[in-house]
């Protein structure tokens, strides 16, 4: 694999060495459903180089936005984050939580949708009316990962993690986690 | 500074709140009626712990002084602590538990979406991101409600009893405290006359739809606000702030 260190560095032009950065973030898993990098997640919103005064070093500064504010998982993105770019031979590294605009589903890759059902979660819906507080409203129609079939049902909206709700399907009987929209 | 002091104040009231509403719902998990409820509690919980933390973690960036996140929720006092009267009481029953969570998350509700527009951009954006997960919170305990009150003849005594029990602390979520009254002048707070009437309308029909009447007692609860607690919080403080206590600095 190639190392970018502190000298190699020096003649890549700041576009070149973002479009690595955002290569070595590819990599970074979510530590609860690590088929999702976090950048399938959509939590990393942009990445900022500056170049160090009199030195051929970069400062990087990766801008985060957690999924959920109590999810323990973004503790652990964030360290995995800034090892995943130590490794790789970047030393000056800045990770900013920034909580506006806040996360959405919709900002989960198709890509990362398509992992999440392989992996047995159905992915997110897109974000439509479930996000009022109107007491036993219509549930949307989730379909099953493994049979694919609609007849579904809810048995919880908070299921193993902050961002799922548990549902069953009631053709193949497949209880599974839905990644709910947010 | 005045100014900055009161939005200390002010952040600290919400993170407050949260941290406690937090951790009297943690005391759940492992005891929920069902599994898939113990679940729901403790994921609403956790919820709270983030708000908390966002807002403990801004309250320590303006105050500066080497504060941080866990100095301000482990090692201040119940007098310092400014959260609503309502959120530390014990949990009664499951009935209780889901009253007062309905209660709370409907007036976080409309709360937040007030304070989205926040000249204080931090603020602002901490509810916006708060008010996603307030959104399901609501949805769920207002279900809850309904069910029991409009359940069995025991679950709908039980949802009786736990109405007489906390309505008088309801008044004051709406009672402004000192910081809040500054909050408002300066900008950045809430003016909670503007939510009651939603808040009130929004108890209402639930109320309507899980076959309870709204009580007519006028005399309400206060003092939380402003750092005059029930003798619960000692409680509360005593089991969540031990380990720092007596082991400061304790880190995983």
């Amino acid at each position: 694999m190639e190392i970018i260190t502190k000298n190699s560095t020096a003649n890549n032009t700041s576009s070149e060495i973002n479009k690595r950065i955002w290569e070595i973030l590819e990599t970074v898993p979510d530590p609860e459903v690590p088929v999702l990098s976090v950048i399938d997640l959509g939590v990393v919103r942009k990445v900022e180089l500056t170049q160090v005064p009199t030195s051929t070093c970069w400062q990087v500064e990766v801008f985060v936005t957690p999924t959920y504010t109590g999810c323990p998982a973004m503790d652990v993105m964030k360290m995995s984050i800034r090892m995943a770019l130590l490794q790789q031979g970047f030393t000056d590294i800045i990770i900013t939580q920034v909580l506006s605009p806040a996360w959405t589903t919709d900002w989960m890759s198709d890509i990362g949708k398509q992992k999440l059902k392989a992996y047995g979660i159905t992915p997110p819906q897109y974000k439509q009316a479930v996000c009022t507080p109107d007491s036993f409203q219509q549930e949307e129609a989730i379909p099953c990962p493994l049979c694919n079939s609609y007849n579904t049902r809810l048995v919880s909206q908070f299921g193993s993690t902050a961002c799922k709700a548990l549902y069953q399907c009631n053709d193949c009987k497949e209880p599974f986690d839905y990644f709910k929209c947010h | 500074m005045m100014t900055k002091q009161n939005l200390i104040d002010y952040t600290l009231h919400l993170a407050d709140n949260a941290l406690i509403i937090g951790h009297r719902n943690s005391e759940w998990c492992g005891h929920g009626p069902i599994l898939e409820q113990d679940i729901a509690i403790s994921n609403i919980a956790l919820d709270y712990i983030g708000q908390a933390r966002n807002f403990y973690q801004y309250a320590a960036q303006l105050q500066g002084n080497a504060a941080t996140e866990d100095s301000l929720a482990y090692l201040r006092d119940v007098v310092d602590f400014k959260n609503c009267l309502l959120v530390e009481l014990p949990n009664g029953d499951w009935g209780q538990t889901i009253l007062r969570q309905f209660f709370f998350s409907t007036y976080q509700y409309f709360f937040f979406q007030q304070l989205q527009n926040s000249l204080d951009e931090q603020l602002a954006a901490i509810a916006e991101k708060a008010l996603k997960e307030v959104t399901y919170h609501v949805r769920w305990s207002s279900e809850w409600a309904i069910r029991l009150g409009d359940g069995t003849e025991e679950s709908k005594q039980r949802m009786l009893l736990a109405v007489d029990e906390l309505w008088s602390y309801t008044g004051e979520m709406f009672q402004e405290a000192g910081y809040e009254r500054l909050a408002v002048s300066e900008g950045y707070g809430i003016d909670l006359t503007s939510i009651k009437n939603s808040w009130d309308a929004k108890i209402k029909s639930v109320f309507e739809e899980a076959t309870l009447s709204l009580p007519t007692v006028a005399w309400m609860q206060s003092g939380g606000k402003e750092g005059q607690h029930s003798e619960h919080l000692g409680f509360v403080l005593g089991e969540m702030q031990f380990l720092q206590r007596a082991n400061p600095g304790a880190e995983w």
